[in-house]
């Protein structure tokens, strides 16, 4: 690992530069031991794909005892210390191409039929290796055969909740946004919702499975995420 | 209880801000000026935490409708109580129906309102900060608005007149210290070079994301795009135009473009106080001269507010 100090009150602990499943699990394992351990003077963390953002006191702790505190965690971070992930199943529509509107032309894209490309996205458990950028926002893997170039031309708005992969990755948009990346179909679930008592739904190391579901049970979940009596399957 | 009579362009509640959500891409928020923020609240008799108004270029009129200290800090904005001029930097004793007033700042952006006792408003994740992008915190997760009313938190005994030992100069120019990196390897010698050898410009497209400069090309050895990472309080964060963006309180927690160097806390309130058209240096220091330089920043900020009218 590696100390990249970021102005006065953070430090970037990475690792290899490269984004992999083994890479990831090293920056969450050490986040989850310092969560755990506690480490003086350490106010918050941000993994990401393969680096530990670390935001420090300076006034608490000085640089060099907290990279060698965190030096010392970093050596003995791997799955082995983490404890099992929470299993969430987000409901998926992918039937309707007002709300999956890049089905057809990934599937055409990829040589796919619509059925396989949707058999392949709900047939694969994924990891997210970080929620960043906008409240809520997962960045997961995705399965090789759905690897795909992103849009040659990002569209400007993309609806919350859009189902989308680009690269050799799956994202879903929390909020309205920009983005240039292949909408598969939407979840009714929000991802975040700033009323809610934990307004976002998912966090970094948790599996992430989507389940079919048509328009009648999107729109029926849908109004349950409005009145607040729909409850996630998280396990 | 305070009751807006008029708002301004961006007036928002503000505490010191929310701490370990950044993992969910939350940001902190909380006052870009977190020095003038700070000194408010100590005029007003308030620990330094309590909520108070960030007002941005323009302040706004508000109606007292009970007894309350207040003190106004930050950017250099005219003071009025019933018409008649009142001091900044300094507690203001308010009865029932003074009316109050913030003009168009004279120098710098951001002006600070903090009353007696602290706004009392939900706390959303441990903080009553405003997020407007992301509709949390402070009233209803939005801006301000004629006619919102601001109830105050109680107080356990009146504020004793304070005033500061000194006044901030706000000349639309800043000195702003910073440290080389994250991705300080993604730049030639020369892109640098630029940074630390030229001002940059205050770009009116600032916001509390993030301040956007224009300068010099900030020239890159190959491409702008990195593995996302975190982006660190003060990141600068450079992308295919070679242009400079520093992030701010309400920054994005990570992103894929290179970032040259980090502005260290203690000079993101100058930052926070230069307008549109103004102009920003940049030169390089290590880790240990930054921490030493931040505890000389806290002995000055511990020292700043003095007893007295």
């Amino acid at each position: 690992v590696r100390f990249v100090p970021a102005g006065d009150l953070a430090v970037s602990v990475e690792f290899d530069e490269t984004i992999s499943v083994g890479v990831n699990t090293s920056v969450r394992a050490l986040d989850y031991l310092i969560g755990a351990k506690g480490v003086d003077g350490l106010l918050e963390t941000v993994p990401s794909f393969r680096a530990l953002l670390v935001y420090y006191d300076p006034a608490q702790t000085s640089y060099d005892a907290l990279c060698d505190t965190l030096r010392a965690l970093a050596a003995q971070s791997d799955s082995a210390v983490l404890p099992p992930p929470r299993q969430v199943e987000l409901p998926c529509c992918y039937d309707d191409p007002e709300l999956g509107f890049d089905l057809a032309g990934a599937a055409a894209r990829l040589a796919l039929s619509l059925e396989e490309v949707v058999t392949l996205h709900t047939g694969f458990e994924y990891l997210i290796y970080f929620v960043g950028f906008t409240p809520g926002l997962p960045y997961m893997d995705s399965p090789e055969r759905l690897t795909i170039a992103r849009l040659d031309t990002p569209r400007t708005k993309t609806p919350p909740g859009s189902v989308s992969i680009g690269g050799a990755q799956c994202c879903i948009y929390p909020l309205d946004s920009p983005g240039g990346f292949w909408v598969l179909g939407r979840t009714p679930l929000k991802l975040y919702d700033p009323g809610a008592a934990e307004p976002t739904l998912l966090r970094a190391g948790d599996r992430v499975r989507f389940r079919r579901i048509d328009r009648a049970e999107f729109d029926a979940i849908a109004a349950a995420v409005e009145a607040r009596t729909y409850r996630p399957v998280i396990r | 209880v305070i009751r807006i009579l008029d708002a301004g362009p961006l007036t928002t509640i503000q505490d010191t801000g929310r701490v370990g959500q950044l993992r969910f891409a939350i940001p902190p928020s909380g006052p870009v000026d977190r020095r003038a923020f700070v000194i408010a609240n100590r005029l007003a008799g308030n620990a330094d935490n309590a909520a108070g108004l960030e007002c941005t270029l323009m302040g706004p009129r508000f109606e007292a409708q009970a007894v309350c200290a207040m003190a106004v800090t930050g950017a250099t904005m005219p003071v009025t109580v019933n018409g008649a001029q009142a001091p900044a930097w300094a507690t203001i004793a308010l009865k029932a129906g003074d009316v109050v007033k913030l003009g168009a700042a004279k120098s710098g952006v951001r002006a600070y309102v903090a009353f007696s006792g602290g706004i009392d408003v939900p706390v959303v994740l441990g903080s009553r900060a405003t997020y407007v992008r992301g509709r949390l915190g402070g009233l209803d997760g939005r801006a301000l608005k004629r006619d919102d009313v601001l109830k105050l938190l109680p107080v356990t005994a009146p504020a004793p007149a304070r005033r500061t030992r000194e006044v901030p100069e706000y000349t639309n120019e800043a000195e702003l210290r910073v440290v080389i990196g994250l991705q300080a390897d993604r730049f030639t010698k020369d892109g640098i070079a630029a940074l630390l050898g030229n001002p940059y410009e205050m770009l009116p497209q600032s916001d509390r994301m993030g301040a956007r400069l224009k300068g010099p090309k900030i020239d890159h050895v190959k491409g702008h795009d990195i593995i996302s990472d975190g982006i660190p309080f003060g990141g600068i964060q450079v992308p295919g135009d070679g242009q400079p963006i520093v992030l701010l309180v309400d920054r994005q927690s990570t992103g894929g473009y290179t970032k040259v160097a980090t502005v260290c806390s203690f000079d993101i309130p100058r930052l926070a106080q230069v307008k549109p058209g103004g102009r920003v240096t940049f030169r390089a220091i290590e880790v240990a001269e930054a921490h030493s330089l931040s505890r000389e920043d806290a002995v000055s900020l511990a020292r700043a507010v003095m007893e007295g009218p």
